[in-house]
Protein backbone atom coordinates (compact mmCIF):
# COMPACT_ATOMS: atom_id res chain seq x y z
CA UNK A 1 0.00 0.00 0.00
CA UNK A 2 2.74 2.34 1.06
CA UNK A 3 4.70 1.53 -2.10
CA UNK A 4 1.71 2.23 -4.31
CA UNK A 5 1.19 5.58 -2.62
CA UNK A 6 4.84 6.41 -3.04
CA UNK A 7 4.75 5.49 -6.74
CA UNK A 8 1.58 7.49 -7.25
CA UNK A 9 3.17 10.47 -5.56
CA UNK A 10 6.37 10.12 -7.55
CA UNK A 11 4.44 9.84 -10.78
CA UNK A 12 2.45 12.97 -9.98
CA UNK A 13 5.63 14.86 -9.15
CA UNK A 14 7.33 13.80 -12.38
CA UNK A 15 4.22 14.71 -14.37
CA UNK A 16 4.11 18.16 -12.79
CA UNK A 17 7.81 18.75 -13.35
CA UNK A 18 7.66 17.87 -17.02
CA UNK A 19 4.47 19.86 -17.55
CA UNK A 20 5.86 22.91 -15.78
CA UNK A 21 9.25 22.72 -17.42
CA UNK A 22 7.71 22.66 -20.89
CA UNK A 23 7.53 26.40 -21.72
CA UNK A 24 11.13 27.06 -20.72
CA UNK A 25 12.74 24.21 -22.56
CA UNK A 26 10.64 24.22 -25.71
CA UNK A 27 11.67 26.32 -28.66
CA UNK A 28 9.36 29.17 -29.52
CA UNK A 29 8.43 28.14 -33.07
CA UNK A 30 4.84 28.32 -34.18
CA UNK A 31 2.83 25.88 -32.06
CA UNK A 32 -0.67 26.85 -33.18
CA UNK A 33 -1.27 29.10 -30.19
CA UNK A 34 -0.26 32.21 -32.20
CA UNK A 35 1.16 33.69 -28.99
CA UNK A 36 -2.41 34.21 -27.81
CA UNK A 37 -3.45 36.30 -30.83
CA UNK A 38 -6.53 35.72 -32.96
CA UNK A 39 -5.63 35.96 -36.66
CA UNK A 40 -7.26 35.32 -40.05
CA UNK A 41 -6.90 31.86 -41.57
CA UNK A 42 -3.42 30.99 -42.81
CA UNK A 43 -1.62 33.50 -40.54
CA UNK A 44 0.58 32.53 -37.60
CA UNK A 45 2.18 34.59 -34.85
CA UNK A 46 5.07 34.05 -32.49
CA UNK A 47 6.45 36.20 -29.71
CA UNK A 48 10.06 36.79 -30.68
CA UNK A 49 10.78 38.54 -27.40
CA UNK A 50 8.96 39.41 -24.20
CA UNK A 51 9.49 41.69 -21.22
CA UNK A 52 12.22 43.70 -22.97
CA UNK A 53 10.75 46.98 -21.63
CA UNK A 54 8.00 49.29 -22.89
CA UNK A 55 8.55 49.05 -26.63
CA UNK A 56 7.21 51.90 -28.76
CA UNK A 57 8.08 51.92 -32.47
CA UNK A 58 10.25 49.37 -34.29
CA UNK A 59 12.32 49.28 -37.47
CA UNK A 60 13.66 46.24 -39.33
CA UNK A 61 16.95 46.22 -41.23
CA UNK A 62 17.25 44.67 -44.72
CA UNK A 63 19.00 41.77 -42.93
CA UNK A 64 15.99 41.22 -40.65
CA UNK A 65 17.38 42.61 -37.39
CA UNK A 66 14.93 44.53 -35.20
CA UNK A 67 15.62 47.96 -33.69
CA UNK A 68 13.23 48.73 -30.83
CA UNK A 69 12.71 52.23 -29.39
CA UNK A 70 12.09 52.06 -25.66
CA UNK A 71 9.80 54.48 -23.87
CA UNK A 72 12.37 54.87 -21.09
CA UNK A 73 16.16 54.74 -21.41
CA UNK A 74 16.70 52.78 -18.16
CA UNK A 75 20.30 53.92 -18.18
CA UNK A 76 21.69 53.35 -21.61
CA UNK A 77 19.04 51.08 -23.08
CA UNK A 78 16.89 53.53 -25.02
CA UNK A 79 17.31 51.49 -28.21
CA UNK A 80 17.54 47.70 -28.39
CA UNK A 81 18.84 45.62 -31.26
CA UNK A 82 17.25 42.17 -31.45
CA UNK A 83 18.38 39.40 -33.77
CA UNK A 84 16.20 36.39 -34.51
CA UNK A 85 17.89 33.05 -33.95
CA UNK A 86 16.87 30.92 -36.89
CA UNK A 87 14.75 27.94 -35.97
CA UNK A 88 14.13 28.92 -32.35
CA UNK A 89 11.60 31.68 -32.92
CA UNK A 90 13.39 33.86 -30.41
CA UNK A 91 15.15 37.18 -30.88
CA UNK A 92 17.52 37.95 -28.01
CA UNK A 93 18.89 41.44 -27.39
CA UNK A 94 22.35 41.63 -28.96
CA UNK A 95 22.98 45.35 -28.40
CA UNK A 96 21.50 48.20 -26.38
CA UNK A 97 22.41 51.88 -26.47
CA UNK A 98 20.96 55.40 -26.31
CA UNK A 99 20.53 57.38 -23.09
CA UNK A 100 17.08 58.72 -24.01
CA UNK A 101 13.57 57.29 -23.97
CA UNK A 102 11.17 58.04 -26.79
CA UNK A 103 8.93 56.65 -29.50
CA UNK A 104 10.21 57.23 -33.04
CA UNK A 105 12.57 54.95 -34.96
CA UNK A 106 13.19 54.49 -38.69
CA UNK A 107 15.82 53.20 -41.12
CA UNK A 108 16.65 55.02 -44.36
CA UNK A 109 19.62 55.13 -46.74
CA UNK A 110 22.07 53.41 -44.39
CA UNK A 111 21.10 55.35 -41.26
CA UNK A 112 19.08 54.55 -38.17
CA UNK A 113 16.97 57.54 -37.05
CA UNK A 114 15.53 57.69 -33.51
CA UNK A 115 13.75 60.33 -31.46
CA UNK A 116 13.46 61.40 -27.86
CA UNK A 117 10.49 63.63 -27.00
CA UNK A 118 12.65 66.66 -27.85
CA UNK A 119 15.34 65.69 -30.39
CA UNK A 120 15.90 63.49 -33.44
CA UNK A 121 19.19 61.60 -33.83
CA UNK A 122 20.75 59.44 -36.49
CA UNK A 123 23.36 56.69 -36.45
CA UNK A 124 25.33 55.37 -39.42
CA UNK A 125 24.80 51.66 -40.07
CA UNK A 126 27.44 49.26 -41.36
CA UNK A 127 26.76 46.99 -44.34
CA UNK A 128 25.17 44.45 -41.97
CA UNK A 129 22.71 47.02 -40.65
CA UNK A 130 24.44 47.41 -37.28
CA UNK A 131 25.01 50.85 -35.70
CA UNK A 132 28.71 51.72 -36.02
CA UNK A 133 29.11 54.25 -33.21
CA UNK A 134 26.20 53.93 -30.78
CA UNK A 135 27.65 56.45 -28.30
CA UNK A 136 27.92 59.33 -30.80
CA UNK A 137 24.78 59.87 -32.84
CA UNK A 138 24.39 62.94 -35.00
CA UNK A 139 21.69 65.30 -33.71
CA UNK A 140 19.50 66.16 -36.69
CA UNK A 141 16.70 68.13 -35.03
CA UNK A 142 16.72 69.73 -31.59
CA UNK A 143 14.42 71.67 -29.26
CA UNK A 144 11.03 70.27 -30.22
CA UNK A 145 8.23 71.19 -27.86
CA UNK A 146 7.57 68.75 -25.02
CA UNK A 147 4.96 69.73 -22.44
CA UNK A 148 4.09 66.29 -21.05
CA UNK A 149 0.81 65.86 -22.92
CA UNK A 150 1.09 64.19 -26.37
CA UNK A 151 4.84 64.46 -26.07
CA UNK A 152 5.99 61.55 -28.23
CA UNK A 153 7.72 62.34 -31.53
CA UNK A 154 7.09 59.75 -34.23
CA UNK A 155 9.28 59.91 -37.33
CA UNK A 156 9.13 58.82 -40.95
CA UNK A 157 11.25 59.59 -44.02
CA UNK A 158 10.32 60.11 -47.68
CA UNK A 159 12.42 59.35 -50.78
CA UNK A 160 13.49 62.97 -51.30
CA UNK A 161 15.67 63.45 -48.25
CA UNK A 162 13.09 64.74 -45.77
CA UNK A 163 12.19 63.52 -42.30
CA UNK A 164 8.72 64.18 -40.84
CA UNK A 165 7.80 64.31 -37.17
CA UNK A 166 4.62 64.74 -35.20
CA UNK A 167 4.53 67.51 -32.63
CA UNK A 168 1.44 66.76 -30.57
CA UNK A 169 -0.73 69.47 -29.03
CA UNK A 170 -0.10 69.91 -25.32
CA UNK A 171 -3.85 70.09 -24.83
CA UNK A 172 -7.02 68.10 -25.35
CA UNK A 173 -9.05 70.68 -27.25
CA UNK A 174 -7.24 74.03 -26.87
CA UNK A 175 -9.49 75.18 -24.04
CA UNK A 176 -8.44 78.25 -22.05
CA UNK A 177 -8.08 75.76 -19.19
CA UNK A 178 -7.16 72.31 -20.47
CA UNK A 179 -9.77 69.66 -19.63
CA UNK A 180 -11.81 71.99 -17.40
CA UNK A 181 -15.56 71.53 -17.74
CA UNK A 182 -17.12 74.23 -19.91
CA UNK A 183 -13.87 76.19 -20.46
CA UNK A 184 -14.07 77.87 -23.91
CA UNK A 185 -11.64 77.25 -26.76
CA UNK A 186 -8.92 79.81 -27.47
CA UNK A 187 -9.52 81.72 -30.71
CA UNK A 188 -7.27 81.39 -32.60
CA UNK A 189 -5.65 78.40 -30.95
CA UNK A 190 -2.08 79.56 -30.11
CA UNK A 191 -0.82 75.98 -29.78
CA UNK A 192 -0.86 75.52 -33.56
CA UNK A 193 2.21 77.76 -34.04
CA UNK A 194 4.52 75.21 -32.48
CA UNK A 195 2.51 72.00 -32.09
CA UNK A 196 -0.64 70.21 -33.23
CA UNK A 197 0.85 69.29 -36.59
CA UNK A 198 3.53 67.58 -38.64
CA UNK A 199 6.89 69.30 -39.10
CA UNK A 200 9.35 68.52 -41.91
CA UNK A 201 13.15 68.73 -41.76
CA UNK A 202 16.08 67.70 -43.94
CA UNK A 203 17.18 64.19 -43.06
CA UNK A 204 20.90 64.97 -43.36
CA UNK A 205 21.40 68.42 -41.82
CA UNK A 206 22.51 68.61 -38.19
CA UNK A 207 20.96 70.75 -35.43
CA UNK A 208 17.85 71.92 -37.22
CA UNK A 209 15.23 73.73 -35.14
CA UNK A 210 11.72 75.11 -35.59
CA UNK A 211 13.34 78.07 -37.38
CA UNK A 212 14.69 75.89 -40.18
CA UNK A 213 11.86 73.33 -40.32
CA UNK A 214 8.55 73.55 -42.14
CA UNK A 215 5.13 73.15 -40.60
CA UNK A 216 4.04 70.61 -43.21
CA UNK A 217 0.50 70.02 -41.92
CA UNK A 218 -1.58 71.55 -39.12
CA UNK A 219 -4.81 70.92 -37.23
CA UNK A 220 -3.62 67.51 -36.03
CA UNK A 221 -4.19 67.05 -32.30
CA UNK A 222 -1.81 64.16 -31.84
CA UNK A 223 -0.34 61.67 -34.29
CA UNK A 224 1.61 58.61 -33.16
CA UNK A 225 1.17 56.32 -36.17
CA UNK A 226 2.42 57.72 -39.47
CA UNK A 227 3.87 56.16 -42.61
CA UNK A 228 5.10 57.09 -46.06
CA UNK A 229 2.80 55.43 -48.58
CA UNK A 230 5.00 54.39 -51.50
CA UNK A 231 2.09 53.73 -53.84
CA UNK A 232 0.83 57.33 -53.55
CA UNK A 233 4.23 58.83 -52.66
CA UNK A 234 2.60 60.76 -49.81
CA UNK A 235 2.45 60.94 -46.03
CA UNK A 236 -0.42 59.21 -44.23
CA UNK A 237 -1.14 59.73 -40.54
CA UNK A 238 -3.53 58.45 -37.89
CA UNK A 239 -4.84 61.16 -35.56
CA UNK A 240 -5.92 60.59 -31.97
CA UNK A 241 -9.28 62.35 -31.68
CA UNK A 242 -10.14 64.57 -28.74
CA UNK A 243 -11.21 63.21 -25.34
CA UNK A 244 -14.01 63.82 -22.85
CA UNK A 245 -16.98 65.23 -24.78
CA UNK A 246 -19.29 64.21 -21.94
CA UNK A 247 -17.01 65.25 -19.05
CA UNK A 248 -16.53 68.72 -20.50
CA UNK A 249 -19.92 69.30 -22.16
CA UNK A 250 -22.48 67.00 -20.49
CA UNK A 251 -25.32 69.20 -21.77
CA UNK A 252 -24.59 68.03 -25.35
CA UNK A 253 -23.18 64.51 -25.01
CA UNK A 254 -24.16 61.57 -22.83
CA UNK A 255 -21.65 58.96 -21.68
CA UNK A 256 -22.46 56.57 -24.52
CA UNK A 257 -22.00 59.22 -27.22
CA UNK A 258 -18.79 60.31 -25.54
CA UNK A 259 -17.49 56.74 -25.61
CA UNK A 260 -18.01 56.42 -29.38
CA UNK A 261 -17.17 59.97 -30.52
CA UNK A 262 -15.24 61.48 -32.09
CA UNK A 263 -13.64 59.28 -34.75
CA UNK A 264 -9.99 58.27 -34.82
CA UNK A 265 -9.09 59.48 -38.30
CA UNK A 266 -6.67 58.64 -41.10
CA UNK A 267 -5.49 61.51 -43.29
CA UNK A 268 -3.39 61.77 -46.42
CA UNK A 269 -1.25 64.87 -46.04
CA UNK A 270 0.42 67.28 -48.42
CA UNK A 271 2.38 70.44 -47.75
CA UNK A 272 -0.12 72.88 -46.20
CA UNK A 273 -2.76 70.33 -45.17
CA UNK A 274 -5.15 71.40 -42.41
CA UNK A 275 -7.12 68.73 -40.57
CA UNK A 276 -9.19 71.08 -38.42
CA UNK A 277 -8.25 70.47 -34.78
CA UNK A 278 -9.23 72.03 -32.36
CA UNK A 279 -12.15 73.79 -34.06
CA UNK A 280 -13.84 70.61 -35.23
CA UNK A 281 -13.99 66.87 -34.80
CA UNK A 282 -15.17 64.12 -37.13
CA UNK A 283 -18.37 62.19 -36.37
CA UNK A 284 -18.00 58.76 -37.95
CA UNK A 285 -21.69 57.97 -37.40
CA UNK A 286 -22.98 61.04 -39.24
CA UNK A 287 -19.97 61.10 -41.60
CA UNK A 288 -19.66 64.82 -40.91
CA UNK A 289 -17.19 67.37 -39.65
CA UNK A 290 -18.67 68.83 -36.46
CA UNK A 291 -18.07 72.15 -34.73
CA UNK A 292 -16.21 71.48 -31.45
CA UNK A 293 -18.26 72.39 -28.35
CA UNK A 294 -15.40 74.62 -27.15
CA UNK A 295 -16.08 76.75 -30.25
CA UNK A 296 -19.86 76.90 -30.13
CA UNK A 297 -20.71 73.36 -31.22
CA UNK A 298 -23.54 71.38 -29.66
CA UNK A 299 -23.26 67.94 -31.21
CA UNK A 300 -25.49 69.04 -34.11
CA UNK A 301 -23.77 72.03 -35.75
CA UNK A 302 -21.30 71.17 -38.47
CA UNK A 303 -17.86 72.76 -38.72
CA UNK A 304 -14.43 72.49 -40.26
CA UNK A 305 -15.33 74.08 -43.62
CA UNK A 306 -11.66 74.59 -44.44
CA UNK A 307 -10.46 71.29 -43.04
CA UNK A 308 -9.82 68.28 -45.22
CA UNK A 309 -11.87 65.12 -44.87
CA UNK A 310 -10.41 61.98 -43.36
CA UNK A 311 -9.63 59.01 -45.62
CA UNK A 312 -10.90 56.51 -43.03
CA UNK A 313 -12.82 57.10 -39.77
CA UNK A 314 -12.65 54.56 -36.95
CA UNK A 315 -14.64 54.43 -33.67
CA UNK A 316 -13.51 56.82 -30.95
CA UNK A 317 -10.64 56.55 -28.50
CA UNK A 318 -9.07 53.33 -29.87
CA UNK A 319 -5.70 55.15 -29.93
CA UNK A 320 -3.94 54.42 -33.24
CA UNK A 321 -0.23 54.27 -32.40
CA UNK A 322 1.17 52.50 -35.46
CA UNK A 323 0.51 52.76 -39.22
CA UNK A 324 2.05 50.69 -42.01
CA UNK A 325 1.31 50.33 -45.70
CA UNK A 326 2.10 46.75 -46.63
CA UNK A 327 4.33 46.29 -49.67
CA UNK A 328 5.39 42.67 -49.13
CA UNK A 329 4.44 39.60 -51.10
CA UNK A 330 4.24 37.09 -48.23
CA UNK A 331 0.64 38.03 -47.38
CA UNK A 332 -2.20 37.36 -49.86
CA UNK A 333 -2.93 39.83 -52.68
CA UNK A 334 -5.72 41.49 -50.66
CA UNK A 335 -3.15 43.00 -48.27
CA UNK A 336 -0.90 44.55 -50.95
CA UNK A 337 -0.61 48.34 -50.47
CA UNK A 338 -3.28 48.20 -47.74
CA UNK A 339 -2.93 49.83 -44.32
CA UNK A 340 -2.31 48.09 -41.02
CA UNK A 341 -3.11 50.15 -37.94
CA UNK A 342 -1.95 49.26 -34.41
CA UNK A 343 -4.63 50.38 -31.96
CA UNK A 344 -3.09 50.85 -28.53
CA UNK A 345 -6.53 50.55 -26.86
CA UNK A 346 -8.84 53.08 -25.27
CA UNK A 347 -9.13 54.65 -21.84
CA UNK A 348 -11.58 57.42 -22.60
CA UNK A 349 -14.62 55.17 -23.01
CA UNK A 350 -15.20 54.80 -19.23
CA UNK A 351 -17.68 53.98 -17.77
CA UNK A 352 -18.34 51.98 -20.96
CA UNK A 353 -16.03 49.01 -21.62
CA UNK A 354 -12.67 49.83 -23.19
CA UNK A 355 -11.93 48.84 -26.80
CA UNK A 356 -9.04 48.54 -29.21
CA UNK A 357 -5.92 46.60 -28.24
CA UNK A 358 -5.80 45.17 -31.77
CA UNK A 359 -4.26 45.54 -35.21
CA UNK A 360 -6.75 46.58 -37.90
CA UNK A 361 -6.50 46.43 -41.67
CA UNK A 362 -7.91 48.65 -44.44
CA UNK A 363 -7.64 47.41 -48.05
CA UNK A 364 -6.42 50.03 -50.57
CA UNK A 365 -6.61 50.19 -54.37
CA UNK A 366 -5.05 53.00 -56.40
CA UNK A 367 -4.23 54.90 -53.22
CA UNK A 368 -7.81 54.91 -51.86
CA UNK A 369 -9.56 52.57 -49.41
CA UNK A 370 -11.29 49.80 -51.37
CA UNK A 371 -13.34 48.35 -48.52
CA UNK A 372 -14.28 48.72 -44.85
CA UNK A 373 -11.73 48.39 -42.10
CA UNK A 374 -11.52 45.03 -40.36
CA UNK A 375 -9.82 43.49 -37.35
CA UNK A 376 -6.62 41.73 -38.43
CA UNK A 377 -4.98 40.66 -35.17
CA UNK A 378 -6.90 40.65 -31.91
CA UNK A 379 -6.61 39.64 -28.27
CA UNK A 380 -3.37 41.40 -27.41
CA UNK A 381 -5.02 42.29 -24.08
CA UNK A 382 -5.59 38.62 -23.26
CA UNK A 383 -9.05 39.30 -21.79
CA UNK A 384 -12.43 40.04 -23.34
CA UNK A 385 -13.95 42.70 -21.11
CA UNK A 386 -11.56 45.50 -20.32
CA UNK A 387 -12.85 48.03 -17.83
CA UNK A 388 -9.46 49.60 -17.10
CA UNK A 389 -6.46 49.77 -19.48
CA UNK A 390 -4.03 48.30 -16.96
CA UNK A 391 -5.88 44.99 -17.27
CA UNK A 392 -4.46 44.55 -20.79
CA UNK A 393 -1.50 42.18 -20.84
CA UNK A 394 -0.22 43.71 -24.09
CA UNK A 395 -0.97 46.90 -26.04
CA UNK A 396 0.06 47.13 -29.71
CA UNK A 397 2.12 50.22 -30.47
CA UNK A 398 4.57 49.91 -33.38
CA UNK A 399 4.44 48.12 -36.73
CA UNK A 400 7.20 47.14 -39.14
CA UNK A 401 7.58 44.95 -42.21
CA UNK A 402 10.41 42.45 -42.45
CA UNK A 403 12.45 41.86 -45.61
CA UNK A 404 10.49 38.64 -46.22
CA UNK A 405 7.14 40.41 -45.80
CA UNK A 406 6.42 39.31 -42.22
CA UNK A 407 4.62 41.87 -40.04
CA UNK A 408 6.14 42.81 -36.70
CA UNK A 409 4.14 44.33 -33.83
CA UNK A 410 5.61 45.85 -30.66
CA UNK A 411 3.88 46.09 -27.29
CA UNK A 412 4.52 48.81 -24.72
CA UNK A 413 3.11 47.23 -21.58
CA UNK A 414 6.08 45.02 -20.77
CA UNK A 415 7.65 44.78 -24.19
CA UNK A 416 6.67 41.86 -26.37
CA UNK A 417 7.73 41.71 -30.04
CA UNK A 418 5.36 39.69 -32.23
CA UNK A 419 6.10 38.36 -35.70
CA UNK A 420 3.12 37.52 -37.91
CA UNK A 421 3.65 35.35 -40.97
CA UNK A 422 1.46 33.78 -43.64
CA UNK A 423 1.69 30.48 -45.41
CA UNK A 424 -0.92 29.19 -47.84
CA UNK A 425 -2.03 25.67 -46.96
CA UNK B 1 -24.32 43.93 41.90
CA UNK B 2 -27.10 45.44 39.81
CA UNK B 3 -25.53 48.83 40.17
CA UNK B 4 -22.19 47.54 39.08
CA UNK B 5 -23.79 45.85 36.07
CA UNK B 6 -25.61 49.00 35.09
CA UNK B 7 -22.42 50.99 35.45
CA UNK B 8 -20.45 48.72 33.12
CA UNK B 9 -23.34 48.36 30.74
CA UNK B 10 -23.65 52.12 30.43
CA UNK B 11 -19.90 52.48 29.82
CA UNK B 12 -20.10 49.82 27.17
CA UNK B 13 -23.08 51.55 25.58
CA UNK B 14 -21.45 54.96 25.57
CA UNK B 15 -18.18 53.70 24.15
CA UNK B 16 -19.70 51.63 21.35
CA UNK B 17 -21.99 54.51 20.52
CA UNK B 18 -19.07 56.92 20.45
CA UNK B 19 -17.14 54.65 18.08
CA UNK B 20 -20.14 53.76 15.97
CA UNK B 21 -21.06 57.36 15.33
CA UNK B 22 -17.82 58.42 13.47
CA UNK B 23 -17.73 55.05 11.72
CA UNK B 24 -21.18 55.73 10.37
CA UNK B 25 -20.16 59.24 9.36
CA UNK B 26 -17.08 57.82 7.62
CA UNK B 27 -19.17 55.31 5.70
CA UNK B 28 -21.56 58.04 4.63
CA UNK B 29 -18.70 60.22 3.45
CA UNK B 30 -17.20 57.30 1.48
CA UNK B 31 -20.60 56.59 -0.10
CA UNK B 32 -21.03 60.23 -1.16
CA UNK B 33 -17.42 60.30 -2.32
CA UNK B 34 -18.00 57.34 -4.60
CA UNK B 35 -20.71 59.29 -6.43
CA UNK B 36 -18.34 62.24 -6.90
CA UNK B 37 -15.57 59.87 -8.06
CA UNK B 38 -17.79 58.33 -10.71
CA UNK B 39 -18.84 61.73 -12.02
CA UNK B 40 -15.53 63.57 -11.94
CA UNK B 41 -12.55 61.21 -11.60
CA UNK B 42 -13.54 57.91 -13.19
CA UNK B 43 -12.88 58.78 -16.83
CA UNK B 44 -9.15 59.40 -16.22
CA UNK B 45 -8.37 57.41 -13.07
CA UNK B 46 -10.69 54.52 -14.07
CA UNK B 47 -13.19 52.48 -12.06
CA UNK B 48 -10.47 50.43 -10.36
CA UNK B 49 -8.28 53.46 -9.58
CA UNK B 50 -5.70 52.00 -11.96
CA UNK B 51 -5.32 55.15 -14.04
CA UNK B 52 -3.94 54.86 -17.57
CA UNK B 53 -0.36 53.61 -18.04
CA UNK B 54 1.99 56.49 -18.90
CA UNK B 55 -0.87 59.01 -19.01
CA UNK B 56 -3.01 59.24 -15.87
CA UNK B 57 -1.50 58.15 -12.53
CA UNK B 58 -2.89 55.20 -10.60
CA UNK B 59 -4.47 55.76 -7.19
CA UNK B 60 -3.90 52.19 -6.03
CA UNK B 61 -1.74 51.74 -2.90
CA UNK B 62 -0.54 55.26 -3.48
CA UNK B 63 1.46 57.34 -1.05
CA UNK B 64 0.16 60.43 -2.87
CA UNK B 65 -3.36 59.34 -1.91
CA UNK B 66 -2.75 57.96 1.56
CA UNK B 67 -0.04 60.45 2.52
CA UNK B 68 -0.17 64.13 3.49
CA UNK B 69 -3.72 65.46 3.48
CA UNK B 70 -2.84 69.03 2.50
CA UNK B 71 -0.74 67.94 -0.48
CA UNK B 72 -3.59 65.75 -1.69
CA UNK B 73 -6.24 68.44 -1.23
CA UNK B 74 -4.05 70.93 -3.10
CA UNK B 75 -3.76 68.59 -6.11
CA UNK B 76 -7.55 68.55 -6.36
CA UNK B 77 -7.84 72.32 -5.85
CA UNK B 78 -5.01 73.36 -8.18
CA UNK B 79 -4.68 70.50 -10.63
CA UNK B 80 -1.34 68.91 -11.38
CA UNK B 81 0.99 69.10 -14.36
CA UNK B 82 4.45 68.39 -12.98
CA UNK B 83 6.44 65.52 -14.42
CA UNK B 84 6.97 63.10 -11.55
CA UNK B 85 7.84 59.43 -11.44
CA UNK B 86 5.51 57.08 -9.58
CA UNK B 87 7.09 53.67 -9.04
CA UNK B 88 9.48 54.43 -11.89
CA UNK B 89 6.83 55.42 -14.44
CA UNK B 90 5.97 58.88 -15.73
CA UNK B 91 2.46 60.14 -16.42
CA UNK B 92 1.97 62.76 -19.10
CA UNK B 93 -1.58 64.11 -18.93
CA UNK B 94 -2.29 67.26 -16.94
CA UNK B 95 -4.95 67.07 -14.27
CA UNK B 96 -7.28 70.10 -14.30
CA UNK B 97 -8.21 71.96 -11.15
CA UNK B 98 -11.39 70.67 -9.55
CA UNK B 99 -11.90 73.72 -7.35
CA UNK B 100 -15.47 74.03 -8.61
CA UNK B 101 -16.37 71.15 -6.27
CA UNK B 102 -17.64 72.07 -2.78
CA UNK B 103 -15.51 71.52 0.32
CA UNK B 104 -17.79 68.61 1.24
CA UNK B 105 -17.50 67.02 -2.22
CA UNK B 106 -13.70 67.24 -2.15
CA UNK B 107 -13.57 65.88 1.41
CA UNK B 108 -15.88 63.02 0.46
CA UNK B 109 -14.12 62.01 -2.74
CA UNK B 110 -10.71 62.07 -1.07
CA UNK B 111 -12.06 60.09 1.87
CA UNK B 112 -13.41 57.60 -0.69
CA UNK B 113 -10.05 57.15 -2.46
CA UNK B 114 -8.18 57.03 0.87
CA UNK B 115 -10.39 54.09 1.86
CA UNK B 116 -10.42 52.26 -1.46
CA UNK B 117 -8.02 50.90 -4.08
CA UNK B 118 -5.88 49.24 -1.35
CA UNK B 119 -5.44 52.53 0.49
CA UNK B 120 -6.20 52.91 4.20
CA UNK B 121 -5.90 56.41 5.56
CA UNK B 122 -7.81 58.83 7.77
CA UNK B 123 -10.84 60.74 6.54
CA UNK B 124 -10.56 64.23 5.09
CA UNK B 125 -13.04 66.70 6.49
CA UNK B 126 -14.60 69.74 4.79
CA UNK B 127 -12.76 72.05 7.22
CA UNK B 128 -9.42 70.57 5.98
CA UNK B 129 -10.38 71.60 2.45
CA UNK B 130 -11.53 75.03 3.61
CA UNK B 131 -8.14 75.66 5.26
CA UNK B 132 -6.30 74.80 2.02
CA UNK B 133 -8.57 77.07 -0.02
CA UNK B 134 -7.92 79.96 2.38
CA UNK B 135 -4.18 79.69 1.96
CA UNK B 136 -4.38 80.09 -1.81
Amino acid sequence: MKTIKLFAGLFLLLFCLSACAQPGSKSNVADGSNAGLILPKGFAAIKLADNVGKSRHIAITPQGDIYVKQLAANGNKGILLLREEKGTGRAPIIKSFGDYGGTGIAIKNGYLYASSDVDIFRYKLDDKGVVIDPAHPEKIVTGLLERHEHESKSIVLDDEGYIYTNIGAYSNSCQEQDRVKGSPGMQPCPILDSAGGIWRFRADVPNQTYATGTRYATGLRNVVGLHWNKSTNSLFVMMHGRDQLHDLFPQYYDEKQSAELPAETMYELHNGSNCGWPYMYYDQQKHQKMLAPEYGGDGVKQGGENAQDPIVAFPGHLAPNGLLFYTGTMFPEKYRNGAFIAFHGSWNRAPEKQKGYLVAFVPFKNGKPSGDWEIFANNFAGINDITSPRQAAHRPCGLAQGPDGALYVSDDVKGAIYKITYSAK
Amino acid sequence: MTLKFLFYASIAFVSTHAIAQPAKTLQQSIARGKVVYNQVCNSCHQADGGGVPNMNPPLIKSKWVAGDKKALINIVLNGFSEKVAIDGDYYSNSMPSQSQLTDLQIADVLTFVRNNFDNKASAILPQNVKMCRKKQ
